[in-house]
């Protein structure tokens, strides 16, 4: 997800600088995972739910991890995708959005921990949309937040509990995410990406 | 796109993302919690000059499982009946703050003027004018009609009912239309719509019921149902609802009724209806719709009404999906200024 | 609005032929050529008419003033204003007003109701039957002998379907040298029809008004005028079909006349797609196939003369949706300059064709040609000075709301058309002058004053 509007002035940094690549992707996903699972003393009980559109692929990344870990898990059973769309504050800001797949394991929530997955973190209205969601899908004992970019500018009191990357930024940057599964349209030799745009000074 | 008049407002990518829309609304009918907080705050009206109880229903549905306020504003019985008064009445419902009007109207092109006409800047929804248009209910034959059948037999069979289809169109697929076309809203809204998502649609009548004029429309037209069910094998056959009143002489009264649009019951249901027998001359695969509510006996048997092949309580339970995504592409996206 | 005062105008082209000289004076046409100022005095007006055309004042055979009974959507005083505007010196008013002109008492009071407001000549349409149910002859020979002396009957806006009630309509009025005016519409054909049945129809879901329902009317009609040597004339001919039926009964000889509205010789049923109701009119706007057999049958006379069915209607009567609305448009401020955009700008008629159409046919149909105030007459010495000037260069966009007509009922709002009128003279009075009529009322159709 890129958040925030186009333009300039980052005092780190130049225009379209990358701040992560494919291997500190991975690097920080695979930090992500044992976080978790320390945290949560292991995969038991976890459903890791991605939100479209970038947390569904960080999501089924982060259950391949957990399964290298823990041989025993079957990681296409963790993860689901959550969309948040009808529970967004802000449709009457936007045009029309197109609605994305909502699927819970086979297991549902109820009494799970339940691991939003997101690429960016940013108001955190999208969160607060995702546990609204999550609320009507049933009532899991524990919701969890990881994300692989935290940008800051929080307008809602929340936080993430697995950050792969914190990155200040200002209002007017632009953090873009690009992923092998997500973004093939934006040429065959796609790698994973994290670029800061708006760099003007 | 701000209001739904006609079926033809719709291209073939217009048409497949209400689809897929509606397939996601659906996927959330399926759970405990049946209700969306997305349209929280926004007022819906039904405005309805002719009973539909089925078709108001439907739409009140949709929309409170959106969240949406819901009025509901029965006009006909009440003396608002003509002229001015439509405008009254919506300018009215806009002043108590709507922001969509769905309009059920006896005369044709009735939500096309109050779209148009500059009396209000409500979004409005056609749920059936005249003898015009009715094009959600074109929407849930044409969802219903995908899910069954789009894609063919390499369809995944594994995925969830509500997804299968998703993003595909109607190309290929052969779809029969019977009954009284002349008065069908239904008949021209499919037609338009089944067309424009690729399939070819077959209209069959008595000619008395096939309006002059429809020799320009996308589709063919017999006057044969035991031929074009022999020869065409279609994949889905939509029986439409025959009129009492519009039987053969002797029903009604008065110098509009004396004549009838066929010689009797009895005949029409012996050349178009759909019974066992003619049931049994379609693929195995195919579907029988029908936009309700069904005369039984005349222009569809109990045996197809009831059979495994009829899907028309799914149709019903389909037209909540679509009318909720309808409602959810025109209400929940910027406001539009009307200076 | 001296009655004596003097009008010299130069350099006009009568029927659009060599410009020259008229002179007006005492209600008459005292003198045509160069010379005609000769005769003019120290009072005369002089008007520069350069690129001015001449013609005839305006006759329409077939218009509704509404009055009385519906004085909130016109009124005669404020139809025959718009008629002078549109250039029109007499005009021919329905009978379908409220109570119906089918006596004698009725058709007076519209006669002196025009002859009070002064704008136009207005001569009564007495109906045909009674309260126009179709059932029993009206008192037609008491309108004819009355003060109004009614030779045009019609039951305007219902057929005369019954075969019976039509021949002896027809035979009737032999007596005093009457024309029947039918609306062909079978009405049986045509419940609850709203438009022209074809291919928009089906599309859009409105109720068909097919051809046929004023063909077969019209072959009726034809046959029963000539089995009883009456004279027929038909109302707002619309069909290719009509056309070939009046060509066929032409050629045999029988004393029929047709009419066709300018709407008709520009407007298509592809309108109905707007479902404004401002395209609602019966007969409907038919396609573009029968716009061209019309146009083709006016310049060819066919068809005979152009009559505006000016049909004015409230608010209130065209804000709703279709079905609900009332028939008809109005159509005198706009007659000429469509007349002149369909026929004259694409070469088809000349002046001198329009004048025949919009002054002497009509005339001559309704017979008012002759008698104490003859209408429709030659540009000629000793004839009433019925003048109406046209610049036949000017380009002018319909302004609907800025009409003269009570009603705001046009189709054309919007629409350029060509041919504006300047100046109207009713025996030798200017009703209109400038494009502004007499008591300073503007017409949306006539256009800014000062064109000339």
């Amino acid at each position: 997800m890129s958040s925030g509007p186009a333009l300039p002035v980052p005092a780190s940094g130049v225009p379209g600088a990358e701040v992560l690549g494919p291997a500190e992707i991975t690097r920080a996903l695979t930090r992500i995972a044992h976080e978790i699972l320390e945290r949560n003393k292991g995969a038991s009980g976890i459903v890791l739910l991605g939100i479209p559109t970038r947390g569904l692929p960080l999501a089924h990344r982060l259950a391949a991890k957990i399964a290298e870990v823990e041989p025993d898990v079957d990681p296409s059973s963790l993860v689901g995708s959550l969309d948040v769309t009808m529970y967004r504050d802000d449709l009457h800001r936007h045009p029309t959005r197109t609605i994305g797949a909502t699927e819970v394991p086979a297991d549902g929530v109820d009494d799970k921990v339940v691991v939003l997955v997101d690429d960016v973190l940013f108001s955190g209205r999208t969160i607060r949309a995702a546990l609204d969601a999550l609320n009507d899908l049933g009532r899991p004992r524990a919701v969890q937040l990881a994300v692989l970019v935290d940008r800051g500018h929080r307008e809602l009191p929340i936080r993430a509990d697995y950050v792969g990357k914190n990155l200040p930024t200002s209002l007017s940057e632009k953090v873009r995410v690009r992923l092998s599964e997500t973004d093939p349209d934006a040429g065959p030799q796609v790698v994973d990406t994290v670029r800061i745009d708006g760099g003007e000074r | 796109m701000k209001h739904l008049l006609s079926a033809g407002d719709l291209d073939r990518d217009a048409a497949i993302h209400v689809l897929d829309t509606a397939a996601r609304m659906a996927a959330t009918q399926g759970r405990e919690m049946k209700k969306l907080p997305t349209l929280r705050g926004r007022t819906v009206v039904n405005l309805f000059f002719e009973d539909s109880t089925r078709t108001r229903i439907s739409f009140e549905t949709a929309a409170k499982r959106l969240s949406a306020d819901v009025i509901n504003f029965a006009a006909k019985g009440s003396s608002v009946s003509k002229g001015e008064s439509l405008k009254d009445t919506a300018q009215t419902l806009q002043a108590m703050g709507a922001d969509a009007v769905v309009i059920r109207h006896p005369a044709s092109g009735a939500p096309h003027r109050l779209a148009h006409s500059g009396w209000v800047g409500t979004s409005v929804i056609n749920a059936g004018d005249g003898t015009h248009q009715h094009p959600t209910q074109a929407l849930l034959d044409a969802y219903t009609i995908r899910q069954h059948l789009a894609g063919g037999p390499t369809h995944d069979p594994t995925a969830e009912p509500d997804q299968r289809g998703l993003g595909q169109d109607l190309a290929g697929l052969r779809i029969a239309i019977v009954g009284d076309v002349l008065h069908s809203r239904v008949a021209r809204s499919n037609v338009q719509l089944l067309h424009t998502l690729g399939a070819q649609v077959t209209l069959v009548a008595p000619p008395t019921l096939v309006p002059v004029g429809a020799q320009a429309w996308p589709c063919d037209v017999s006057y044969h149902l035991d031929e074009v069910l022999a020869d065409q094998q279609p994949d889905a056959i939509m029986m439409l609802r025959v009129q009492r009143e519009r039987m053969g002489a002797g029903a009604g009264s008065g110098p509009s009724h004396g004549t009838g649009f066929f010689p009797s019951p009895l005949e029409y249901t012996r050349a178009f209806g759909l019974d066992a027998r003619r049931l049994r001359m379609l693929p195995d695969h195919a579907i029988v719709l029908h936009p309700g509510p069904m005369n039984r006996g005349l222009e569809i048997s109990a045996d197809a009404a009831d059979s495994a092949r009829a899907v028309i309580l799914e149709q019903v339970t389909n037209g909540v999906a679509v009318r909720m995504a309808v409602l959810y592409l025109l209400l929940a996206k910027e406001k539009e200024t009307w200076a | 609005m001296g009655v004596t005062t003097q009008y010299l105008l130069r350099g006009v082209a009568p029927l659009g032929g060599a410009p020259t000289d008229l002179l007006l004076a005492d209600g008459r046409i005292v003198a045509v050529g160069p010379d005609a100022s000769d005769g003019a005095g120290p009072e005369a007006v002089t008007i520069q008419g350069d690129g001015l055309v001449a013609l005839p004042g305006l006759v329409d055979l077939h218009t509704h003033l509404r009055e009385p009974g519906r004085e909130d959507a016109e009124t005669v005083a404020t139809g025959t204003r718009a008629a002078a505007l549109g250039g029109f010196t007499s005009v021919h008013a329905m009978a379908n007003t409220s109570p119906v002109a089918d006596t004698a008492g009725v058709v007076e009071q519209v006669w002196r109701l025009g002859r009070d407001a002064g704008w136009v000549d207005v001569h009564p349409v007495g109906a045909v039957s009674m309260g126009l149910a179709g059932e029993q002859l009206a008192e037609l020979g008491a309108m004819a002998h009355s003060a109004a002396r009614v030779r045009v009957f019609s039951d305007d806006g219902h057929c005369v379907d019954d075969p019976v009630l039509m021949r002896r309509a027809l035979e009737y009025v032999k007596a005093f040298d009457g024309v029947i005016a039918q609306h062909s519409q079978e009405p049986r054909l045509t419940l609850g029809s709203q438009m022209h049945e074809g291919i928009v129809s089906a599309e859009v879901g409105l109720a068909g008004w097919p051809a046929v329902a004023e063909e077969a009317i019209i072959a009726r009609d034809v046959l029963l005028a000539e089995h009883v040597g009456s004279r027929l004339h038909v109302c707002h001919v619309s069909t290719a079909g009509s056309v070939e039926i009046l060509r066929w009964a032409k050629s045999r000889g029988i004393s029929v006349t047709a009419e066709v509205t300018p709407h008709h010789l520009l407007l298509t049923d592809e309108l109905a797609r707007s479902y404004d109701p401002l395209y609602k009119v019966n007969p409907p706007l038919r396609t573009a196939a029968d716009v061209e057999a019309v146009r083709e049958a006016l310049a060819d006379g066919t068809i005979d003369i152009v009559a505006t069915d000016h049909a004015p209607h409230t608010r209130e009567d065209k804000d709703c949706e279709w079905a609900a609305a009332a028939f008809g448009m109005t159509g005198l401020e706009t007659a000429l300059g469509i007349v002149t955009r369909t026929m004259v700008d694409t070469g088809r008629m000349t002046w001198a064709d329009v004048a025949r159409v919009l002054s002497s046919a009509p005339a001559r149909i309704g017979r008012v040609h002759e008698g104490e105030r003859p209408q429709g007459r030659p540009l000629s010495v000793g004839e009433p000075a019925n003048v109406t000037l046209v610049d036949p260069a000017a380009r002018w966009t319909v302004d609907g709301t800025q009409l003269a007509s009570t009603s705001r009922n046009t189709p054309f709002g919007g629409r350029e058309l060509s041919g504006r009128v300047v100046a109207t003279f009713l025996r030798g009075r200017p009703t209109v002058l400038d494009g502004v009529a007499a008591d300073g009322t503007r017409s949306g159709a006539a256009g800014p004053p000062g064109g000339a």
